[in-house]
C-alpha cells in the first residue's frame, strides 16, 4: 500500500508560501504603523517625561495624539488611557490594582474559565492573598451564562473580569450585559479586550466597561506597548500602582514611556477605527469560505464555541480521528495553531476547548485559523485545499476513523491509558 | 518543534500502513494508547507458524508526526524477524533511530507497547505460555 502524507496542492499565483493564518497569536505591523513609527526611533527621540525642552515636548505631544486615537476607538477620553508593556501587564495591573485598592470594600472577584493564563493565573495569585475567585462555567458554545454570573455575585463581590473576545475560539461574551449588571450592582467591570479591540465595535459607556485591556500587536501595531483604559467618571474607577518609580501615567504605571512603540499603537487604533466596518465583512467572508470548503470536502469536522457570537477572523476546527500535531506538520507551509496537547508547552490539551465540555480526543484534534487584514481569497482556497488532502491522508492513516466507518463505538472501547 | 529528517521521512511515506484480518489465527493485533491522550496506535502482524518469523506487518496511528513515524518504524523493523526477536526491540532504539526528543519518548514507549500487544494477541490465539506477561505490558504505559 502507498500511502503517502506528502501534499502535492498546486500553489496559485500570487499566493507567497508560508501563509500566515496566525492572527490572534500575534499580526504582521501595518506598513503605514511603521512608517508612523519611525521618526520616533530616530530623530524624534525625546523622553516624554522631558519638560524642559522641544525634544521632550515633541515626544509628548507624539504620545497624547497616540491616547486620542486609542480612546476614540474605544468611545473613552485621552485621559482615561495608561500605557503598558502590553495586554499581559494590563490585565495584572487592572485586577491586581483594584483587588489592592478595593480590598475594604470586598475580596471577591468573579472571572470565568477560558480566561487567558494573564487572567486566571493573577486570580489564583491573589486567591493565595486572601481573595476569594468564582471562576464561571461556560455553556457549549463558549458563552457565561447570564444567571450564572448574577448568582455569583455577593455583597463582597468587587470586580468582575470576563473577556470580550477569545483567543482561540473567537467567541464574543456579552460584555455590554456584563457590564449593565455590574452597574447595577456596583460592581466594578473589566474586560480583557485584546482580542476584540479593532475587530467588532467596543463602546465603552454603552458597554458599561469600567477597565479594559489592549495590546499593539493584535491589531497590526508593535509588540511590547499595549494600554489600559480606566474610567474616570461614572463610577470613577482607581487602581493601586504595580510598578512603582517615577509617577509616569498618573502614578499608576511608572516607567519611561515606550514613545516609538505608542505612536504605532495609535496609528494602529486609528486604522482599526476606519478600516473596521469594511475589514470585517471582508475577513468574515474569508471565514466563512474556509468553513464551507472544509465542511464540504470532510466529514466529522466541527466548529468549536458559537458562529453566532465571534470575531471575524476566527474558525476553530476539529477534524475529528486526526491528531493536531500531525496535520500541522502536514500543512508545514501554514502557519495556524492547534489545541493538541502535543504543541503545547504543558502537554494538556486546550483548557479552553475542554472547558466547551468537548472530550479531550477533540481537543486534540483541533486547529485555529486566524484570519487578518493581509490574508487573500487566493490564500483561503489553497489553505482550505491542503487541509482537506492532510485531513483525508492522515485518516487513511488513523485507526480510529476506520473504526469509527466499521460502525465502531469508540467510547465503549477499554484504552489503556497513559 | 523541529523533527528529525527520520521522522519527517516517516510521515510522508509511512511504510506499511494498512491493515490485516484479526480473525486470522496468523494474525495477532495490538491496539495501544487511547483518544483523550491523543495518539492510538493499531500494529498487526501475521506470523508464519512453521518458522515464527513475521511475515507481514501493518499499523495505522492516531497521533502526532512522532507517533507515526515509531509505528511505521516499528513494522519494518519487525519484518522478517522471529516473534522472539521482535521482542527483543526496545523503545530507547527507536528514540536513537528517529532522534526523538524528550517529550516524544512516550511515542517509542508505545510503539514498544504495540509490538508487545500484537505479539502476546498471536501467542494467545496460538496457545502459548507467555500469554498474561505480554497482555499486561499495553496497560502498563
Amino acid at each position: 500500500m502507498s500511502t503517502k502524507v506528502h501534499s502535492n496542492v498546486e500553489v496559485p499565483a500570487g499566493v507567497h508560501l508560508p501563509i500566515y493564518m496566525d492572527n490572534h497569536a500575534t499580526s504582521p505591523l501595518d506598513p503605514r504603523v511603521l512608517e508612523a513609527m519611525m521618526p520616533y526611533f530616530t530623530n524624534k527621540f525625546g523622553n516624554a517625561a522631558s519638560r524642559n525642552h522641544s525634544f521632550g515636548w515633541e515626544a509628548e505631544q507624539a504620545v497624547e495624539t497616540a491616547r486620542e486615537q486609542i480612546a476614540k476607538l474605544i468611545g473613552a477620553t485621552a485621559k482615561e488611557i495608561i500605557f503598558t508593556s502590553g495586554a499581559t501587564e494590563s490585565n495584572n495591573l487592572a485586577i491586581k490594582g483594584i483587588a489592592e485598592m478595593y480590598r475594604e470594600r470586598g475580596n471577591h472577584i468573579i472571572t470565568q474559565v477560558t480566561e487567558h493564563k494573564a487572567v486566571l493565573d493573577t486570580c489564583k495569585r491573589l486567591e493565595k492573598y486572601g481573595y476569594r475567585v468564582t471562576y464561571l462555567p461556560v455553556k457549549a458554545d463558549g458563552l457565561i451564562d447570564m444567571e450564572d454570573l448574577r448568582r455569583a455575585m455577593d455583597d463582597k463581590t468587587i470586580l468582575v473580569s470576563i473577556m470580550a473576545a477569545n483567543n482561540e475560539i473567537g467567541v464574543l461574551q456579552p460584555i455590554a450585559e456584563i457590564g449593565k449588571l455590574c452597574h447595577e450592582k456596583g460592581v466594578i467591570f473589566h474586560t480583557d479586550a485584546v482580542q476584540a479591540v479593532g475587530k467588532v465595535p467596543i463602546d465603552i459607556i454603552a458597554d458599561n466597561i469600567d477597565v479594559l485591556s489592549l495590546s499593539g500587536h493584535k491589531i497590526y501595531g508593535p509588540k511590547g506597548v499595549g494600554a489600559l483604559y480606566v474610567r474616570r467618571r461614572n463610577p470613577r474607577v482607581q487602581i493601586a500602582a504595580q510598578i512603582d518609580g517615577g509617577g509616569h501615567e498618573r502614578g499608576m504605571r511608572s516607567g519611561t514611556l515606550n514613545v516609538p512603540g505608542i505612536v504605532g499603537l495609535g496609528k494602529a487604533c486609528e486604522i482599526a477605527r476606519e478600516e473596521m466596518a469594511t475589514e470585517s465583512a471582508y475577513l468574515t467572508g474569508l471565514r466563512d469560505r474556509l468553513k464551507a470548503k472544509l465542511e464540504s470536502e470532510l466529514d466529522y469536522v466541527h466548529v468549536n464555541g458559537s458562529m453566532e457570537h465571534r470575531l471575524p477572523g476566527n474558525l476553530n476546527m476539529s477534524f475529528v480521528y486526526v491528531e493536531g500535531e500531525s496535520l500541522l506538520m502536514g500543512i508545514n507551509d501554514v502557519a495556524v495553531s492547534s489545541g493538541s496537547a502535543c504543541t503545547s508547552a504543558t502537554l494538556e490539551p486546550s483548557y479552553v476547548l475542554k472547558a466547551l465540555g468537548l472530550g479531550d480526543d477533540v481537543a486534540h484534534s483541533s486547529i485555529r485559523f486566524g484570519l487578518g487584514r493581509f490574508n487573500t481569497q487566493a490564500e483561503v482556497d489553497y489553505v482550505a485545499a491542503k487541509v482537506i488532502d492532510i485531513v483525508k491522508k492522515l485518516r487513511q492513516l488513523s485507526p480510529l476513523y476506520e473504526m469509527v466507518l466499521e460502525g465502531i463505538d469508540l467510547t465503549k472501547i477499554q484504552w489503556a491509558a497513559h | 518543534m523541529a523533527y528529525s529528517d527520520k521522522v519527517i521521512d516517516h510521515y510522508n511515506n509511512p511504510r506499511n500502513v494498512g491493515q490485516l484480518d484479526k480473525a486470522s489465527t496468523e494474525v495477532g493485533t495490538g491496539l495501544v494508547g487511547a483518544p483523550e491522550c491523543g495518539d492510538v496506535m493499531r500494529l498487526q502482524i501475521r506470523v508464519n507458524p512453521e518458522t515464527q518469523v513475521i511475515e507481514e506487518a501493518k499499523f495505522k496511528t492516531f497521533g502526532c508526526g512522532s507517533a507515526i513515524a515509531s509505528s511505521s518504524l516499528a513494522t519494518e523493523w519487525i519484518k522478517g524477524r522471529t516473534v522472539d526477536d521482535a521482542l527483543a526491540i526496545k523503545n530507547t532504539d527507536i528514540v536513537k533511530e528517529l532522534s526523538l526528543p524528550p517529550v516524544k519518548i512516550h511515542c517509542s514507549v508505545l510503539a514498544e507497547d504495540a509490538i508487545r500487544a500484537a505479539i502476546g494477541d498471536w501467542k494467545k490465539k496460538n496457545g502459548a505460555a507467555e500469554t498474561a506477561d505480554a497482555a499486561t505490558v499495553t496497560a502498563a504505559h
